[in-house]
């Protein structure tokens, strides 16, 4: 039996969520006595394979195949369901990201395993194997039973902390056969975001809303994010209208994110933009109106003009980061 | 070339949810039911490429797993401008058993490009489009923000964390699309909801699955503390507060 952890690296180097998942993964593996097992595909050396053991992942199964170079979820799903039957996986742990949301789905079917999406704590209970998930948007959580022998977890990013250990993990270099016919998404070409804080990954985020008034007054919300290493974000209307990239867009309809800490700036709190954001640690809302809904979800609130209050945070923040 | 949008019928975004029977099923009095807003997207894209003659795209149909009480939804679907629809006559489970009776139809009537939207706003699952993928052997592309058909060929614009990719993709397969998709969604005009009327629903009598998940009970959000109030001009606290108070910078 072993718990297995499906790794995600970005240019060889594994992402901070993929020490996540690892911490995560031992945790669910000790509650079941039992090894987290962790799988990398990719071009990742044997160093950096090896700093997963730092989070408790005990075996480290390396598969680097060039035909696995680009993303075709049939293709993942078959290799990672190959590992999990060779190492006995019980549970099998993604990232409820971009990549996990395409493959768990997917691997559910082939190991007739049932999923608990999106869950942001460690198992409620083992026997039943109960999760603790999100549901209507935020608005409600549910104990999830999964009824199947076999089990998938997508863990929410940002949402469990990393465990170091003294741990040291042996590696294995496993090759696969990938039969090359058979992908059938074919990468033309990649965009890849350099230098930019990735919302989802991001710490603190800085996000502003209409009340931003016009695209021309982002500056001193963007200073602000750049002196709190933060990423910044906006509302759907603020995307719609083009003020800012897409990428941007937190909401039920755009990113959910769970960063420690969220910056509301000239945001209402409309329910579904806070769908995107309630599972954030804190939330300061800064709003002209007192009465904004955004202020029953903040834990820190300034009533008034965010073109006014910006400006003189910036300073603050320089100040106290100066000492 | 032929559309299938599958389509979850959900309480409306803004309903404050509540539970009944200790706390294990939504109490749906009151409850205004509307498409996914995802699902709403996908139907919208898809309409677009019917309109646009070069894509080769015949027809648009939407499914549906859901009871009899569902068909509202469906009926609007239609007004949008679906051409017809499909119900799987059944209450929806769970993702795998929805994913199960959606592919069933679809080995029966065959489409040749499925689009799935990321997410429904209830189970926030972000698994039935996968599912249905894996099921019927396709191959799926996730995160889809952008569809074109340009020359016969599908170009999908993807998300990946930290960037997007271009790729085609063969026909059949499932689309999982997510924000980008299209913009605004289409509203219903007073035509369209004249002859969603008479526009066909195919009902398809449900197939035996077994559903991998069970709702033990749901619960509320926990309260979150009172919001404490800064000085407009006095920022300097807040930052305090978040360093000394909260320790999150
Ligand atoms: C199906 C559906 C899905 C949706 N999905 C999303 C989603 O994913 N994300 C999302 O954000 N929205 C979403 N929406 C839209 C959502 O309902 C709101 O319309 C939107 O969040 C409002 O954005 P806002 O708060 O920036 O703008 P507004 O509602 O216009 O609010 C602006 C706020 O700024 C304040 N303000 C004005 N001037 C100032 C100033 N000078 N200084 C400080 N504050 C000021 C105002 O008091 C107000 O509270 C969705 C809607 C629907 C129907």
């Amino acid at each position: 039996m072993s718990v297995l952890v499906f790794t995600e690296n970005w240019d060889g180097k594994f992402k901070k969520l993929s020490f996540e998942l690892a911490s995560y993964a031992s945790k669910v593996a000790e509650m079941l006595n039992t090894n987290a097992v962790a799988l990398s595909i990719g071009n990742v050396d044997e160093s950096e394979l090896k700093k997963l053991g730092n989070y408790g992942v005990k075996k480290v199964v390396s598969i680097n195949n060039d035909t696995l170079k680009s993303l075709d979820d049939r293709a993942y799903t078959s290799v990672i369901a190959e590992i999990a039957q060779k190492e006995g996986s019980k549970v099998i742990i993604l990232s409820n990201n971009n990549m996990g949301k395409g493959l768990a789905p997917r691997l559910s079917v082939r190991l007739k395993a049932a999923i608990g999406a999106g869950v942001s704590q460690l198992p409620l209970s083992t026997n039943p194997f109960t999760v603790y998930k999100r549901a209507f948007s935020g608005n409600a959580f549910a104990h999830l039973e999964l009824k199947t022998d076999v089990k998938i977890i997508t863990l929410a990013q940002n949402s469990f902390e990393l465990i170091e250990t003294a741990n040291g993990a042996s590696v294995e270099n496993i090759s696969v056969n990938v039969d090359a016919s058979n992908i059938k998404v074919q990468v033309k070409d990649v965009q890849k975001q350099t230098g930019k804080i990735l919302i989802t990954d991001a710490e603190i985020v800085v996000s502003g809303g209409r009340g931003m008034k016009s695209p021309d007054n982002w500056g001193p919300l963007v200073e602000l994010a750049n002196l709190l290493g933060a990423a910044t974000a906006c509302s759907r209307p603020v995307s719609d209208e083009g003020w800012r990239s897409h990428e941007e867009h937190t909401g039920q309809t755009g990113k959910i994110i769970a960063p420690n800490l969220y910056f509301a700036i000239g945001i209402s709190g409309a329910t579904q933009h806070i769908a995107g954001v309630s599972s954030s640690k804190y939330i300061v809302a800064i709003n002209t109106d007192k009465d904004a809904p955004i202020f029953g979800a903040a834990q820190y609130g300034i009533i008034g003009d965010a073109s006014k209050v910006l400006p003189k945070l910036v300073e603050a923040v320089k100040e106290v980061k100066g000492k | 070339m032929k559309i299938l949008v599958c389509i979850s019928n959900v309480p409306d975004t803004t309903t404050k949810v509540k539970f009944v029977d200790g706390n294990t099923k939504l109490d749906t009095t009151g409850i205004q039911w509307i498409i996914n807003p995802w699902d709403e997207l996908s139907l919208t894209r898809a309409l677009e490429l019917k309109d646009d003659s070069t894509t080769g795209v015949k027809s648009v149909t939407v499914a549906h797993v859901g009871l009899i009480a569902s068909e509202p939804t469906i009926r609007k679907a239609l007004a949008i401008g679906a051409d017809d629809a499909i119900r799987v006559n059944a209450e929806p489970a769970d993702a795998y058993y929805v994913a199960s009776q959606l592919a069933e139809v679809i080995k029966k009537e065959q489409f040749d490009i499925i689009i799935c939207g990321i997410e429904s706003s209830d189970f926030n699952g972000s698994t039935v489009g996968s599912m249905l993928s894996e099921l019927l052997d396709y191959p799926s592309v996730s995160s889809v923000s952008s569809l074109k058909i340009e020359n016969g060929q599908i170009v999908i614009s993807r998300e990946i964390d930290g960037g997007k990719e271009i790729v085609n993709v063969s026909t059949p397969f499932v689309a999982v699309v997510q924000k980008g998709i299209a913009k605004e969604p289409r509203i219903a005009a007073m035509r369209g909801i004249m002859m969603a009327r008479t526009k066909p629903i195919k009902l398809y009598e449900l197939i035996a699955a077994e559903p991998l998940t069970q709702v033990v009970s749901f619960e509320m959000p926990k309260p979150r503390a009172a919001c404490k109030f800064v000085d407009a001009e006095n920022p300097k606290q807040l930052i305090e507060l978040l360093q000394n108070e909260a320790k999150v910078i």
